[in-house]
């Protein structure tokens, strides 16, 4: 059994669909670092909070997936702003590094209280999907690979229509090209912000919930590793660009699963970071972004 | 700058000071081992911090590989002293040098790049170095790397004195000054005649080689080097010292790092709420004191000074 | 501005202050030392494997709250110190330095992995207290590679080798396994440990491991790269020596992926979630090592006391850590007195303790307990008893 390109085939298929996660997380720190210039590294940990509020109405509530997710991507986007106007609203014209800084401590906050309060023990989702193998010759996938797959490219074109068309999405860039000139165009430079917390939260919330009914794990610190490799998709992608966040989640993805596939697992992490180091040294502003000349 | 002016020679005093009470303290018991430990990781987490500030806080390069650069001087230091059956100041030294030369390898290339791309290029450089020590059977790998301890308050307290006085000269001299025009404005400094990636690359190597004399003395400290202890959060810590003690601040830095590390330590007796309450500081502090406890400002031992003027 | 420097002396005094306050001197005397018994436990209960440092820790405060309930030991009551070790070897240093200086205990239970534990050994001799680790199963903990015996140093769990050899005996005789697959966790040295006497009894025998992939645990969710390797090379069995978060998840992907042959575990397998995490059905065709006791009515007693504490199941984590807990207060019982160096006579010496993961006989030249081991089957998510092995 087993041709090579069978082998291959396989592998696309497993990167894509990992990918298709990272990237849904990467449009997280895409869109508030485009907005507020913040790489907020509370990101992975929303995401954490989403799966939990997943979990909870999976099991607790015995919810189905649909309404897990909005529900969980709900209070997610609640908990995004709100953090936004605690922590990062009083550093508005502090330095980066300070709201780096207060991310950072939001992070580990929802970390160690997420143990402190939900116990580090793993939860298990239930089965909210069916378990179906779909097959064809020696390549399988299953029914879940095609509800992440849709489900990220349903809220990714959502997206898109958003930040092209709606009123909120004209703001967001109005005030991500340049704030004051925004706000004397009367745009409310701060309700627009909250939205952007709004809508990446409750995308990372989409993510954490795939993730956990996908693997059937979650605990409180499932949101550091995939959350720094997504914020890797979205640099490599070209931060502050929408679709260069799903190209660079797919990109990480595929990496992954070659790297695995040719018997380096142990190095794979170490891979995806290469291959970013090098794009970031060949194109300093992602794969897709664009060379900006620094102003005098 | 003369070496043994009035100022230096009390700063020396100061030292002596500090140094003779807490070994007064733990001769006579009254200081016990935990906190005698936790002094000498302030002292390390000291070097971190202000050479961590070396590259972000004074010459304006967002770097977060920190914790690459410990690990390097940790584990290089131990390959000497534990395989090669090398002294204890052969190791500090091979560890720190290695430190530097992977900072100035990693520096070239990286350092064209700017602010946030700067930042996750070099984090994932750190994150390459634990997973490299992970992988190195030969070192130990997964289960740790057991070093044995030779190094105690004495030589962690001096040495932090030293590099710490290095670090300062470095700041004050004209080179340190060539930093700053780096941070203040890149352009303007090219634009007066300075070679920016030249300044950049040398508070790169020199933040490295600090990292590493850091690394190093945790390893001959700490009996036991674990890749899991170098990993990206580590970079985070020492950022959070830094910036709580004000960038571009030594002393902020030294403040920065005690704070920190003595919160952690006298807090082991709540484990539960350890993490959370260092989250909260550190938000806390931010948000009503964003440009962290010192500014840009030194402590400085003022009542001391001999008065020059008015 | 006056306010700054305001400030900046009000931090420097705050600093003084906190620093004085740790160092106050704290006099031996001060407390009463008859009327109670120290015990540290320093665990794993932040950071990456804090649901096992959790487990543990709740176990070891479980026994140390029946004992008291009994009337303590040595007529005086038990007082648990715990410490946290943030996962991390230098906090576990610091950790068992605390203990050792600062509370004053005369016994430490824990850490739960084999890195934490080499990184607290240093410390106890150094101070001269008995150490008992649950779940820390690197040999080399208690006998170091260059042979020595590290005087201090108990466990109550079977070594790395013993486990490994079991399974691969077991994959060879009993399932007729000639070609194997190792799935190994790189984090930690347990899962090495186990794969390298896997590999070693495997091939002595000469069959052969076609394939060894690697993961890191805690990290991983997505097994599907190295397992559409492992399906290419057509194994008859795969061994994945893991904890049972991963294996849960490694094993329902490889179901998934249609790898139907036979898969075995060690004990990290446990009696944690890991048939709801890959679903009964795929864990059917599964075997794993486990402690002998798993038949044994005090487990159902233990399990249903856990549970009625701490509202969490038990899993063999806690059970362990239930264990060393009680095999150290066993210890101070047999000793006679709260003397450490008794206590590690005792320790050094015990025989005949019944703990509920099984009989344990310390071996005074290496510490380790004998410990049988028997192997389970899951039958549609049922544990069913297969085969027990003693030590040789």
């Amino acid at each position: 059994m087993g041709s090579v390109s069978d082998l291959i085939i396989q592998q696309i298929i497993n990167g894509i669909s990992l990918g298709s996660i990272y990237a849904l997380i990467a449009l997280g720190y895409t869109m508030v670092y485009g907005i507020i210039q913040l790489i907020n590294f509370a990101h992975g940990d929303i995401m954490m909070v989403g799966a939990y509020i997943g979990w909870f109405c999976t099991t607790t509530l015995m919810l189905s997936f649909i309404p897990a997710l909005i529900i969980a991507m709900f209070f997610t986007a609640l908990l995004g702003m709100l953090i936004e106007r605690i922590a990062y609203k009083p550093l508005r014209h502090a330095t980066r590094l300070a709201v780096l800084i207060t991310a950072i401590g939001v992070s580990f906050f929802l970390e160690y209280g997420g143990i402190l309060i939900l116990t580090p023990q793993t939860r298990t989702f239930p089965e909210v999907f069916p378990q179906t193998v779909y097959e064809f010759g020696n390549i399988t996938f299953k029914y879940g690979d095609v509800v992440i797959i849709l489900t990220t490219v349903i809220l990714m074109a959502i997206l898109t229509l958003v930040v092209k068309y709606s009123r909120v999405g004209k703001a967001m860039r109005a005030v991500s090209f340049d704030k004051e000139a925004a706000s004397l165009m009367g745009i409310n430079v701060d309700n627009t912000i909250s939205a952007t917390f709004a809508i990446g939260s409750s995308l990372a919330a989409a993510a954490g919930v795939l993730i956990g009914v996908y693997f059937n794990t979650i605990n409180p610190l499932m949101g550091i590793m995939p959350g720094l490799k997504a914020f890797v998709a979205a640099v490599l992608g070209g931060i502050g660009i929408i679709p260069g966040a799903m190209v660079g989640g797919l990109v990480m993805g595929l990496v992954e699963s070659f790297v695995s596939g040719i018997g380096f697992s142990t190095w794979r992490d170490a891979a995806a970071f290469f291959i970013l180091i090098i794009v970031l040294i060949v194109k300093p502003t992602g794969l897709l972004g664009k060379n900006i000349r620094e102003k005098v | 700058m003369k070496l043994f002016n009035v100022k230096n020679l009390i700063r020396l005093l100061v030292l002596m000071v500090v140094y003779g009470i807490i070994q007064y303290l733990f001769i006579n018991k009254a200081i016990n081992p935990f906190y005698m430990m936790t002094l000498v990781l302030v002292c390390i987490y000291i070097i971190l911090a202000v050479s961590q500030n070396i590259i972000t806080g004074f010459t304006g390069q967002l770097a977060l590989g920190h914790a690459g650069f410990m690990a390097i001087g940790a584990y290089m230091s131990a390959l000497v002293v534990v395989r090669m059956q090398g002294s204890l100041v052969a190791g500090i030294i091979f560890g720190a040098l290695m430190a530097a030369a992977a900072g100035m390898l990693i520096g070239l290339p990286t350092l064209r790049l700017r602010g946030d791309y700067l930042a996750i290029a070099t984090l994932g450089l750190g994150e390459i170095v634990r997973i490299f020590f992970l992988n190195m059977d030969y070192l130990g790998g997964a289960t740790g790397f057991s070093v044995p301890k030779t190094i105690d308050w004495t030589w962690a307290f001096w040495l932090m004195a030293l590099s710490v006085f290095l670090m300062s000269s470095f700041i004050n001299s004209s080179h340190g000054r060539a930093c700053i025009s780096v941070r203040e404005n890149e352009i303007a400094a090219e634009a007066m005649g300075i070679n920016t990636t030249k300044y950049k690359v040398m508070a790169f190597t020199m933040g490295a080689f600090f990292a590493g004399l850091a690394g190093a003395i945790y390893a001959n400290y700490m009996y036991l080097i674990h890749p899991g202890t170098f990993s990206f959060l580590k970079s985070f810590e020492i950022l959070a010292m830094v910036v709580l003690g004000g960038l571009g601040s030594i002393t902020g830095s030294v403040v920065g790092a005690g704070v920190l590390t003595i919160i952690s330590a006298g807090l082991a007796d709540y484990p539960e709420f350890r993490m959370v309450i260092i989250a909260l500081v550190m938000i806390i502090l931010m948000v009503y004191r964003p440009n962290g406890l010192l500014g840009n400002k030194e402590l400085k031992l003022d009542f001391l000074r001999i008065k020059k003027k008015g | 501005m006056k306010t700054k420097k305001i400030f900046t002396y009000l931090i420097v005094a705050l600093l003084s202050f906190t620093l004085l306050a740790g160092c106050s001197p704290k006099a031996p005397t001060d407390q009463p030392a008859a009327d109670v018994v120290k015990i540290g436990g320093n665990f794993e209960l932040t950071g990456g494997v804090a649901e096992f440092g959790k487990k543990g820790e709740n176990g070891a405060k479980l026994a140390i709250k029946e004992a008291n309930e009994a009337g303590g030991v040595l007529g005086m009551q038990i007082e648990y110190v715990g410490a946290d070790n943030k996962s991390e070897a230098g906090e576990s240093t610091a950790a068992t330095t605390k203990l050792a200086t600062q509370d004053e205990v005369i016994g430490i239970i824990g850490p739960m992995t084999s890195g934490n534990t080499l990184a607290a050994i240093p410390v106890i001799t150094e101070y001269g207290i008995p150490l008992v680790t649950p779940t820390g199963t690197n040999s080399t903990l208690t006998v170091t590679e260059a042979g020595a015996l590290n005087d201090w140093v108990f466990r109550a769990c079977f070594i790395d080798p013993f486990q490994g050899e079991v399974a691969a005996n077991f994959a060879m005789d009993t399932l007729g396994a000639t070609k194997a697959a190792l799935v190994i966790d790189q984090k930690g040295d347990y899962a090495k440990g186990l794969a390298a006497s896997f590999k070693e009894t495997f091939e002595k025998a000469g069959k052969e491991i076609v394939a060894s992939e690697q993961y890191v645990a805690g990290q991983d969710t997505d097994f599907r790269a190295i397992l559409t390797n492992i399906k290419n090379k057509q194994p008859d069995i795969i061994f994945i020596p893991g904890y049972y978060n991963e294996v849960g998840m490694i094993i329902k992907q490889a179901r998934d992926a249609k790898i139907d042959v036979a898969i075995l575990g060690g004990d990290g397998w446990g009696t944690g979630p890991i048939v709801d995490i890959a679903g009964k059905e795929a864990m059917n065709n599964t075997y794993y090592v486990d402690h002998v006791a798993a038949d044994d009515p005090a487990l159902a007693d233990f399990a249903a006391a856990f549970k009625a504490e701490y509202n969490q199941d038990a899993d063999s984590f806690a059970a362990l850590g239930y264990d060393a807990a009680k095999l150290l207060i066993a210890a101070i019982e047999k000793a006679g007195s709260t003397d450490k160096e008794a206590i590690r006579v005792a320790l050094e010496t015990m025989s005949g303790f019944a703990g509920i993961s099984g009989d344990i006989n310390v071996d005074s030249a290496t510490h380790n307990p004998q410990k049988s081991a028997s192997i389970l089957k899951f039958v549609d998510g049922e544990k069913i008893f297969a085969a027990r092995v003693d030590p040789k």
